[in-house]
This record gives C-alpha cells, sequence and structure tokens, in this order.
C-alpha cells in the first residue's frame, strides 16, 4: 500500500472562514512529510481534522484504505495515527511514567473490573505495561525521571516526554505539530536526530508541521506547502526551497507592502 | 378552547418573563465579558427586593404628600444603585483574584458567595417571609378576551422595556459598550486598544445587578412576599432563560426571560389538561436547559465558541 | 501498590469495623451517631471526590443519587421487613444489606441517565445541568405519593450500625483507591488534567466519565441507604442542592484527587457541623466562607495535587 494517510478535497469552513480548501495530501508508508507554510495557513487545523478533532466540511480522509473521516479521536489513535501538540500538552498532575502509562488505556485487558479484584491477569498485566513504558522511556534517556511530575521537566525534555507517549500508542503515522518552537539550535539538532532515529527504529511515517527551515529540510524527504488553506506546491526540498510561489507566500506579501 | 385563561396565563407569563429576562440579563453579560457562571447572582435579586422593603420603611415619612409613581421610582432607583454597588465589591474582593483562573473555580467560589448572601441575610433578617409593601395602586384591568392585568403587572412590563431599551442603548451607543463588546471579543486586544478591563468588568457587574435588583423588586410588587432564600431558584431559572436565549446575547437573554416565564406558566396553569402536577413547576426550567443544551446549545440567537486546540 | 496490600487492607478495615461494633454498648448513643454520620460523608466525599477530583467533572447533584438510594432502600425494607423480621437478626441483616444493594443500583442507573447527556458538556455548563437532575429528582420525588411525596418517610427501621457505615466506608476507599492506582484508573486522570490530550492518547474520555460518575452514583446511594437507615425519617427537602453543596466543600476542603485529604475533611467537616449545631444560623456561612477563602487562597485543599482546572482548557 503506498498511500498510508490520504486526505482527498478536504475542505475545513468555520462560520466564514475557510480553513483549509480542497486540499489533496498523502503520506506513504515510512514516509517522511514536511507539511509548510505562513502563519495561519491551516497547518494546525489539517493535523486535526486527521486526529478527528473537527469533522471536514467536504471531502473524505482514509488511512490504511479505511474511511477515518467522522471517526471519534480515540478511535483514529486506535487505527494507528498519534500526534504531539504545538503547545505541550502533557498530563500535568502525573509522573513522567504515567504520562506514557496513558497511551496503554488503548489495548487494556484488565481495565475496570479487574483493577478492583487485582488478580493475577491484572498484575501480569501491569508488570508487561511497566516493563514496555520503562524500556520506551530508556531508549529516549528519560527513564531516571520516571516518577518525576511531568511539568517539573526542563522544556526540552517535556518535549521528548511528549513524543515518546505519542510513540507508546504504538502508531504507523506520528504527526509531529511544531516540535522545534522554543529550542536553541542545539536541541533543534538534536530533535532533527530523534526524529531521524525514531523513524528508523520504529518504522513508522512521519508528517511534520514546523516553522524552522533547517529542520524541514533536515528531516523531510517530501515538502507540502500550505497558504491560506490551500496547496501551493509539493515536491522534494530542493525544488520547493527554490520555487517561487513558495518564496511569494512567505515573503511576497510583506514585498508588496513594501 | 377556553381562550379567557390562555390569555390570561399568558399574562402573567410575560410579567414573570420580564423578571427572568431582567435577571438573565445579568448572567447574559458577565458570561459576555468574563466567560463564567456567578451563581451569586440570584441573590443579589433577593437583595433588591430587601433593599426595597426597608428604604420604603425608612424613607416613608420623607415621601407624605408625594404621588405613588415617584416615591416607587425613588425607592426602585435606590436599590438598584445598591445593589449596582454590592455587585461591584462582590467582584473585586471575591472574582478579581481568580481572573486568570479557570471558569469553574469561579463558578464555584460564587456559589460560596450566593450561600453567603442568602444564610447572611437569613442571619440578619431572619427565616421567615416578610411582607412587600403596596409601592402603586392596587387596580386590575381588564383586557379583551375576559383576561385581566393588574397595575403592578404593567408596570413591572413597561419599566422592563424601558430598562432593555436603555440598556441597548447603553451597550450599542456609549463608549463604555463599545468597551464591552470589544472585552467580550478579545480581553487582550482591548486592553491593547486602551480599554480599562478593571473599570468595564465593574461597570459590567454594576449594570447586571441593577437590574436584577429591579428585578427583585418588580417579584416583590407581584408576589408580595419575599424572603432570604427567594434568589435561588429564580437565578438558576434565569440562567436557563440565558442560555436558552443564547448565553453572552442580550436580546437572547431577553427573548429566553420571556419564553421561559410564558412556559412555566402554561405548564402550571394547564397542569390537570397536560397530566403534570402542577408541584413540577420547578422543573420546567432544568428540563428546557437540559433539552437545549443537548440539541441547541449555543441557544436560540447565540454563537458558537471554539477551543483553540 | 504492591499487590496484595489493598485486600489486606480492606480485611483490616473491615475487621476494624467489626471490633468497633463489638465496643458499640459502650458508646453512648450521641458518640456512636457521630461516629455514622462521619462514616456516612466519607462514603459520600470519597465517592464525589472521584467523579469531581479524580475525573475532574464538576458535578453539583450528588445529593439526587443520595436520594435515589435512600429512597429505594427504604422502602425495600418498610415493605418487607415485617416479612423477614421474624426469621432473625441475620435475615434482617441481609434484608438491610440488600436493601443498601439496591439503592446503590438504583442511583447507578439514575448516575447513567444523568451521566450519559450530560459528561459531554463543558465544565461549567456540566455543573449547573448536574444540579439541574438533582433538583428534578428531588421534584419527581415530591410529587410522588407512593413515596411519601413531600411529607416524606418515616418509621424506617433503624438499621444503620457502626459495623455497616464502616464496612461501606471501608468498601468505598478500597474501590476508589484501587481504581485510581491502575493503568485503567490513571485515564481518569488524563481526561481530567488534559481531555483533549487524553482522546489523542486513545482515551475515550466520554466513557471514563461516565464510569467515574456511575461509580460515584452507586456510592452515594449506599449513603443515603445508610443515611435513611440511621434518622429513620427522610424527606425530599432533606437531599437537596444545598446537601450537595456540603458533599462538594468536603471534596474542594480535602483536596480534589486525594482520598486521604477528602476523608480527613469529611471526618473535620461533620465534627464541625456537630460544633455549630447550636449556631445553626452561623453553620452555612462559615461554610460558604470556608468555600471562598480556600478556592482564592489554597484551592489544593488540605492535601490535593489538583490546583484546579488550567484556564481555558478542555472542559473548563
Amino acid at each position: 500500500m503506498s498511500r498510508l494517510l490520504e486526505l482527498r478535497g478536504v475542505t475545513m469552513e468555520f462560520g466564514g472562514l475557510r480553513a483549509v480548501s480542497g486540499l489533496d495530501l498523502v503520506v506513504g508508508p515510512e514516509e517522511m512529510v514536511g507539511l509548510i507554510g505562513p502563519n495561519g495557513a491551516g497547518k494546525t487545523t489539517v493535523f486535526n481534522l486527521i486526529t478527528g478533532l473537527y469533522h471536514p466540511t467536504e471531502g473524505a480522509i482514509a488511512f490504511n484504505g479505511r474511511t477515518m473521516t467522522r471517526l471519534a479521536p480515540h478511535r483514529i489513535t486506535a487505527s494507528g495515527i498519534a500526534r504531539t501538540f504545538q503547545n505541550i500538552r502533557l498530563f500535568g498532575s502525573l509522573t513522567v511514567y504515567d504520562n506514557v502509562r496513558t497511551a496503554m488505556n488503548l489495548n487494556l485487558r484488565h481495565g475496570f473490573g479487574h483493577a478492583l479484584t487485582r488478580g493475577r491477569g491484572f498484575r501480569a498485566e501491569e508488570a508487561r505495561i511497566r516493563e514496555e513504558v520503562m524500556s520506551l522511556l530508556e531508549i529516549f534517556g528519560l527513564a531516571g525521571e520516571s516518577e518525576r511530575i511531568a511539568t517539573g521537566l526542563s522544556y526540552g525534555d517535556q518535549r521528548r516526554l511528549e513524543i515518546v507517549r505519542a510513540l507508546a500508542t504504538k502508531p504507523q503515522l506520528l504527526l509531529l505539530d511544531e516540535p522545534a518552537a522554543g529550542m536553541n539550535p542545539t536541541e533543534k539538532s538534536a530533535l532533527i536526530d530523534l526524529i531521524h532515529f525514531v523513524q528508523d527504529k520504529f518504522r513508522i511515517a512521519v508528517l511534520l508541521v514546523e516553522h524552522d527551515m533547517k529542520v524541514v529540510m533536515g528531516v523531510c524527504r517530501r515538502i507540502v506547502v500550505l497558504d491560506y488553506g490551500s496547496k501551493i506546491a509539493e515536491g522534494e526540498p530542493a525544488q520547493i526551497r527554490k520555487n517561487p510561489a513558495v518564496i511569494e507566500a512567505y515573503l511576497g506579501r510583506e514585498a508588496h507592502h513594501a | 378552547m377556553d381562550w379567557g385563561n390562555f390569555a390570561q396565563q399568558t399574562v402573567n407569563g410575560v410579567s414573570l418573563g420580564a423578571i427572568y429576562a431582567l435577571i438573565a440579563l445579568g448572567y447574559t453579560m458577565v458570561y459576555g465579558v468574563l466567560r463564567f457562571i456567578n451563581f451569586a447572582h440570584g441573590d443579589v435579586f433577593m437583595v433588591g427586593a430587601f433593599a426595597g422593603l426597608y428604604f420604603h420603611r425608612w424613607l416613608k415619612p420623607l415621601f407624605t404628600g408625594w404621588p405613588a409613581a415617584a416615591s416607587a421610582i425613588v425607592i426602585l432607583l435606590l436599590s438598584m444603585a445598591f445593589c449596582a454597588l454590592l455587585g461591584i465589591v462582590i467582584e473585586k474582593v471575591a472574582y478579581k483574584p481568580l481572573r486568570q483562573r479557570s471558569r469553574l473555580t469561579v463558578l464555584i467560589t460564587s456559589i460560596g458567595v450566593s450561600l453567603l448572601l442568602s444564610y447572611g441575610a437569613q442571619l440578619i433578617f431572619g427565616a421567615a417571609p416578610k411582607g412587600f409593601p403596596q409601592l402603586v395602586a392596587n387596580h386590575t384591568i381588564s383586557l379583551p378576551l375576559g383576561a385581566s392585568v393588574t397595575v403592578e403587572q404593567i408596570t413591572v412590563l413597561l419599566v422592563t422595556l424601558l430598562l432593555l431599551i436603555a440598556l441597548t442603548f447603553a451597550v450599542m451607543r456609549t463608549r463604555m459598550g463599545l468597551a464591552m463588546r470589544a472585552l467580550s471579543n478579545n480581553p487582550t486586544a482591548a486592553a491593547l486598544m486602551g480599554v480599562n478591563n478593571d473599570a468595564v468588568i465593574s461597570f459590567t457587574f454594576g449594570l447586571g445587578s441593577a437590574l436584577a435588583g429591579a428585578a427583585g423588586i418588580f417579584f416583590a410588587m407581584l408576589y408580595q412576599a419575599i424572603d432570604p432564600f427567594m434568589g435561588i431558584l429564580p437565578g438558576i431559572k434565569a440562567f436557563v432563560a440565558a442560555v436558552l436565549g443564547g448565553i453572552g446575547s442580550i436580546p437572547g437573554a431577553a427573548l429566553g426571560g420571556v419564553l421561559l416565564g410564558v412556559l412555566e406558566t402554561l405548564v402550571v396553569g394547564y397542569s390537570q389538561n397536560i397530566g403534570i402536577p402542577s408541584g413540577y413547576r420547578d422543573a420546567v426550567a432544568f428540563v428546557i436547559l437540559i433539552l437545549t443544551l443537548m440539541f441547541k446549545p449555543t441557544g436560540l440567537l447565540g454563537k458558537s465558541e471554539r477551543e483553540k486546540v | 501498590m504492591k499487590n496484595h496490600i489493598p485486600h489486606l487492607a480492606l480485611f483490616a478495615a473491615l475487621a476494624g469495623a467489626a471490633v468497633l461494633q463489638m465496643f458499640s454498648p459502650q458508646l453512648d448513643d450521641y458518640a456512636a451517631s457521630i461516629l455514622v454520620l462521619i462514616g456516612i460523608n466519607i462514603v459520600l466525599a470519597v465517592s464525589l471526590n472521584l467523579v469531581n477530583g479524580h475525573t475532574g467533572q464538576f458535578s453539583l447533584g450528588h445529593a439526587g443519587f443520595m436520594a435515589a438510594g435512600a429512597y429505594a432502600s427504604a422502602m425495600v425494607t418498610l415493605s418487607f421487613a415485617p416479612v423477614v423480621a421474624p426469621a432473625g437478626p441475620w435475615a434482617e441483616g441481609a434484608l438491610f444489606a440488600g436493601s443498601l444493594l439496591l439503592g446503590g443500583a438504583v442511583a447507578a442507573l439514575c448516575g447513567l441517565l444523568v451521566g450519559l447527556p450530560s459528561l459531554r458538556l463543558r465544565g461549567d455548563y456540566l455543573a449547573i445541568v448536574t444540579l439541574g437532575f438533582g433538583e428534578i429528582i428531588r421534584v419527581v420525588i415530591q410529587n410522588t405519593e407512593s413515596l411519601g411525596g413531600a411529607r416524606g418517610l418515616e418509621g424506617i427501621r433503624p438499621y444503620t450500625n457502626l459495623f455497616g457505615t464502616f464496612a461501606v466506608a471501608a468498601l468505598t476507599i478500597y474501590v476508589v483507591a484501587c481504581l485510581v492506582n491502575s493503568t485503567y484508573g490513571r485515564g481518569f486522570i488524563a481526561v481530567r488534567d488534559d481531555e483533549i490530550a487524553a482522546e489523542a492518547m486513545g482515551i475515550h474520555t466520554v466513557k471514563y466519565k461516565v464510569v467515574a460518575f456511575v461509580v460515584g452514583a452507586f456510592f452515594a446511594g449506599l449513603a443515603g441507604g445508610l443515611y435513611a437507615h440511621f434518622i429513620t425519617f427522610i424527606a425530599p427537602e432533606g437531599f437537596n442542592f444545598l446537601k450537595s453543596v456540603d458533599v462538594v466543600v468536603m471534596v474542594i476542603l480535602g483536596g480534589m484527587g486525594s482520598t486521604p485529604g477528602v476523608v480527613a475533611a469529611a471526618i473535620l467537616l461533620t465534627l464541625l457541623n456537630e460544633g455549630l449545631r447550636d449556631f445553626e444560623q452561623y453553620r452555612m456561612i462559615v461554610f460558604a466562607l470556608l468555600l471562598i477563602v480556600i478556592m482564592i487562597v489554597r484551592p489544593q485543599g488540605l492535601l490535593g495535587n489538583f490546583r484546579g482546572w488550567p484556564k481555558g482548557k478542555a472542559g473548563a
């Protein structure tokens, strides 16, 4: 299957405002695709559409061939799409360990009743969960902080934790929403390496929304450019960099007003 | 079909609705500007009624020789001013410290304020209902279809209408009204544009509380007895009216208030025919609330709000 | 929580309750009745805390579920006690236990009916709607003659004793603590902290909210049954909005999301209530001031870690 995620003619209207207009977007398995555009272009809206927070006014969204268009967000996550948020949304009163552990609710076999009886099956599953979460934290160097309240971590660590948490849902597609925001150049380099590592080790596709061009060019094989909700260009980083429509979108408007 | 009865019920319902509308306006304005449900608002209504009672008692000697209407107006204005002041003080003391916190936190605090007001009133005035004086003449006027309307009801309707017009003028045509609308639309931008948020918020609370105070006096005029807990149920019902009309919308609050008043009165008036005991009168508002929030949460005239992700 | 500790703790608590019961003839009536009230308030506070505290869904209608449980269990014993009593105290005990469970089940059903439509609403609206449902339950009881209407039900058998009360309290604490300290239960807290992120983690937030709500309602129903068989006379006004506020104050004072905190608050506030009995007029004023001051100065209460919902975030 060459189309893991497919958006066809997706339009999103809020009252009178068209945030996204007739968008066609494809992400293949294990592909690294970037979604860029000036502020207000509709990038986060596209993420919200894919993850089911909004339902498109028109168009269809399919994942692994199945229609996702009107599914509830938790069902979409269960299908294999995970995300991080532009403004970090960790669970503020939970520890680092518990934050990642929440992702395990997806496939929990010993839930409500078993939590009360605490039989062998429950205890075995809790032990398995602990192992999984800790090894995941270990991979990303956060195991030492596992009992710390998540919001006590440094900003960079919090962003990493959000990615770990998303990975714990065992996705096939990871949506990263401006992961480099607020990072210094060193951190951004580390982030580029991290994303490559994640993609390689977990064999997942990544759709990245990002303003920092260095990160985008360093990570993505293919880039889609949005402006005012419509796709204006698509192609390899080198082509996009030289594309006049893209340059116009980012700089042109100011140049005309100058 | 007994049209006379229907007409009478409708007249009664509209008068009750006017009272709900006045209270609902305060809820909707505060919600529009601050985005929270001020649970204590209903108790300001109660304070208005008590203020009316005591102003009348204390100032009666001064009013000898005055026409009833004039003294009634003075008492109304004094009570409205008192309530406005009370509203402003409550906001400064209990709600201002919570401006950066969530709406639910302030709601909980406002429940505390509401209890403080009603139990405080009980402490001061005692729990027993008090009679409210006759402020205007005691006539009944006949209407077509065999219905009748009292002078009190006409007064309530007319003054409510006047207040609504005044309010609309204030919100649409004055600078303060513009500031209110700006603040409710976008607090950050409003502050950057030079709007003194604190002043606008105080003004909104003052205005809403004044209207609630007026509603208290009208209620007392129509139903003739007041007690420290009279505000709780009408307060919640007026909130329902605001939601029904579309929370944040001033015409919505007025519409919702009147609709609720009429519906409630009709349900009680026709309770025999529809098989619902009249004891269910209070449940009407709650049922309307639940239905509205389930099927049209933005209300009849409201606009929807989206959370930014 | 280590593996067998919860079971052992529950067993120890039940044994403790039995011991307390054995010593009860040595206590004077007044002390015993205070203890029963403390126990009932613990059940109410811990169960409401699951909903308001751990899951962050602000319910103002807990008294309605208490009423449902109270009336259901009272009706059962009023109807069947005359038949069962001749069979001896153990039979009556079984009847009582059965009636409590039925009361809990009825309350849980009410919780489901209330929760399903309401729990999709935003935080402040949810509060008002649950208040509305609580009032609807009260109004329905008030207008139902077979339930005693506004006059209430009297002559309820005084089956509630120290063992029963503290056994139920221990059970309530056990259930809530076990639930919350599990992977499943951490889901409740995730829903409270950030609904949108919780959905993104695959947690069906509405389902979790409804589960918390129904469990909370169940235990409120048990508390209602205990209460009915303690004071032997119940009337609809006793289960109004102010009763819900009483429980809310316990949860807020104790700290939303902290089980030990709300247990401590339940004990403190029951004692405060008794202490102010002669100053009935001041009681609610004190409660009101407490509520206002806590929200402004220390919203996390005595032992809670939840400072209230973040401004503008999902649900509030």
